[in-house]
């Protein structure tokens, strides 16, 4: 390791969570009528926390508009945040006496959905993950070795797809030059939002198993942000369930995949298609599209779709209580002394 | 036994231009009256290429056509009467809903429109089969959404009126290219789960593309597998589930990711798919295959036997997966 770009060493020992969010929200301002005047927020991130605890896969999953790209976004610092604040390794980022902005960004990568629009059409391969280095003050010949090292690392021979163009690699070929790109920073966390979404079957399992392999050799953290639920049962440690920009439930995947509180999760992991035509999905969890973040329904956001739904679910927001150890669900069903109908009964 | 709806006989589509693209080569399939067949490739493979051909929406300049597509016995490539054949006895709905759909027209007026088409019918008379149409496909306050336009709804809604659309003249195919690729989960399941109750209301004969297994499983009778503009493999939806005999198959089957793999590497199949316009010679799998050989240099031929169909010289024997 070069000792301009020293990595980030691990301070607060494996106990310490990686990066704890708290409060995080966004509201993003919709201008129209006369002079363009604000009219309207939409409530993309609304007091969002959770934590990452070092070496593990957090997977985010939801519908689109439920807030999980934004909620990355915030976290790369690609956005500022309304409100709330975000502890890296025991320090506050971007506070004063905290983790300063630049060093906080390279511990953190992130890798996009769109492998064609995240790169930069005019540089090759090689240019395109030397780059960042470079800016940071590695020498020219450094960052370039180190390129080259990290595309043989990816897969890619760099004598034959170094000097290649975007449009000139596949797209699998070009979402691996995007995690090499990543990586050249000697990141703690990366973020993958959609990273393989857009990638055929059999080349996303290959990108699969790359990223786990990455992650045993670097140590890494994942954020894996995904709306395909199977990839996320592979991938992840934990889950955490958006909607309408709340966390609705986060718990270990095994748990949250058996034993869903929310009855939204229960809903989505309904919705996945079965590989069995004996065994064919013969009714839809739910009814309705996703509402509209401009105006959510008050109290519980998920209330018009929900089955469950009663008059407590209007007047209050449920919040995040945990029901089994590590296993958090944000619902009134789930709460005794929510007045709810079917909630359980108090043992006192 | 009665003819198929739709037979397709050798059908090879070529793209003109700077460097001859062979997007679709000898490709043959039947589909029945009433019977729903997936495609299923990856991008590439011709799954869409197949659809549009039907319907000749390719530029017809830059686009070489040759075999034969048999829509009731009737030859659909050298008719003259297109524009009756789409729409009226065959339509299609694509992966995007919102760019089907004129923006600067509601809905109800696009939807009359297609009927007034096709049918000699009054202004009143196709409205009303408009409204008929949005609520069977079951769009909440379908009277309002008549005079809505296309931008107004939500992207399930949005593929609903697509579907009412694509469905107001009553087809006998309809072919459906992704249509819930572009959608969220919950909602994709609402409109498989749809398409499938109206295909059976209506006994329509449906082909259906996608890349997603998952979702072909919950609709499709048959499955054709597509691979470098050639179906590799056909047969019924549960048998290419449980033993796929091409070695594509297998490995798209293979890498579908569950839960049972966690911590284990996941099968994969090595390189990617090739440059249609440089198709290597013989079996365009082979360079990716593991169970190649030397008579893969030579295609091989798409070899059919009851409801099954197989082009490979070393198929992976029924019953070894799992």
């Amino acid at each position: 390791m070069s000792a301009v770009l020293p990595t980030q060493a691990d301070r607060g020992g494996p106990a310490q969570p990686l990066l704890r969010v708290t409060d995080l929200s966004k509201h993003f301002a919709v201008r129209n009528g006369l002079f363009g005047r604000v009219q309207q927020r939409v409530h993309a991130v609304d007091g969002v926390s959770f934590s990452v605890a070092k070496g593990e896969t957090l997977g985010v999953v939801g519908e689109s508009g439920c807030g999980k790209s934004t909620t990355a976004r915030l976290i790369a610092r690609l956005l500022k945040a309304d409100a709330g604040e975000m502890v890296f390794d025991g320090d506050a980022v971007g506070a004063y006496g905290g983790l300063a902005l630049k060093d906080y960004r390279r511990s953190l990568q992130m890798v996009f959905q769109d492998s064609f629009a995240s790169l930069n059409p005019r540089l090759t391969a090689i240019d395109t993950i030397a780059y960042g280095p470079q800016v940071h003050g590695l020498s020219k010949a450094a960052a370039r070795q180190r390129a080259a090292a990290l595309l043989a690392r990816v897969g890619l021979a760099p004598e034959q797809f170094g000097s290649r163009y975007p449009h000139e690699l596949s797209g699998g070929q070009r979402q691996r030059v995007n995690i090499a790109r990543a990586l050249a920073f000697e990141p703690r966390l990366l973020i993958l939002d959609e990273a393989v979404a857009a990638l055929d079957k059999s080349v996303q399992a290959q990108v699969l198993n790359l990223l786990q392999e990455l992650k045993a050799e670097r140590e890494l953290t994942y954020l894996f942000i995904s709306h395909d639920l199977q990839v996320v049962h592979y991938l992840a440690d934990r889950v955490m369930v958006m909607y309408l920009g709340r966390v609705v439930e986060i718990g270990p995947v095994a748990e949250l995949y058996a034993q869903p509180r929310h009855p939204y999760t229960r809903a989505l992991l309904a919705a996945v298609p079965s590989m069995d035509p004996a065994r064919r999905t013969d009714q839809s969890p739910l009814s309705g599209d996703p509402p509209n973040p401009i105006n959510p329904p008050s109290g519980c956001r998920f209330r018009d779709r929900c089955p469950h739904a009663q008059a407590v679910c209007a007047e209050q927001v449920p919040v995040l209580r945990e029901t089994v150890a590590g296993h958090w669900a944000a619902c009134h069903l789930d709460d005794p002394r929510s007045g709810h109908a079917e909630a359980p009964v108090l043992l006192s | 036994m009665t003819a198929p709806l739709l037979s397709v006989r050798g059908l090879g589509v070529q793209f003109v231009g700077e460097r001859t693209v062979a997007a679709l080569s000898d490709v043959s399939f039947d589909v029945e009256a009433g019977e729903v067949l997936g495609l299923l490739g990856e991008s590439g493979s011709g799954k869409s290429v197949t659809l549009r051909t039907l319907l000749r929406l390719h530029s017809p300049r830059r686009t070489r056509i040759s075999g034969q597509i048999l829509l009731d016995g009737q030859d659909v490539l050298g008719e003259r009467e297109l524009q009756h054949c789409r729409g009226g006895a065959v339509s299609m709905i694509f992966q995007e809903p919102g760019m089907a759909f004129d923006p600067v027209y509601t809905i109800g007026d696009q939807i009359a429109q297609a009927v007034r088409a096709h049918e000699d019918v009054s202004r009143e008379t196709a409205r009303a089969r408009a409204l008929q149409m949005l609520d069977r496909v079951q769009i909440p306050q379908a009277k309002r959404r008549l005079d809505a336009y296309s931008h107004e709804l939500s992207g399930g809604m949005r593929q609903r009126a697509m579907i009412a659309l694509a469905l107001a003249c009553k087809p006998r195919l309809l072919l459906a290219d992704e249509p819930t690729t572009a959608l969220d989960a919950t909602v994709q399941i609402q409109i498989l789960l749809l398409l499938r109750e109206l295909q059976r209301e209506t006994g329509m004969s449906v082909i259906f593309v996608t890349h997603d297994i998952g979702a072909a499983v919950e609709v499709a009778d048959r499955i054709a597998v597509m691979y470098a503009g050639r179906i590799v493999e056909e047969n019924r939806v549960g048998e290419i589930v449980a033993s796929p005999r091409h070695p594509y198959s297998a490995g798209l089957v293979a890498s579908t990711v569950s839960a049972a793999q966690r911590g284990q590497v996941l099968p994969t199949i090595g390189g990617s798919p090739p440059d249609l316009s440089a198709l290597p010679a013989g079996c365009a799998f082979a360079p990716r295959c593991v169970r190649a050989g030397a008579q893969c240099g030579q295609q091989p031929p798409l070899v059919r036997a009851g409801t099954k169909a197989l082009a490979c010289w070393h198929p992976v024997s029924p019953g070894s997966m799992r």
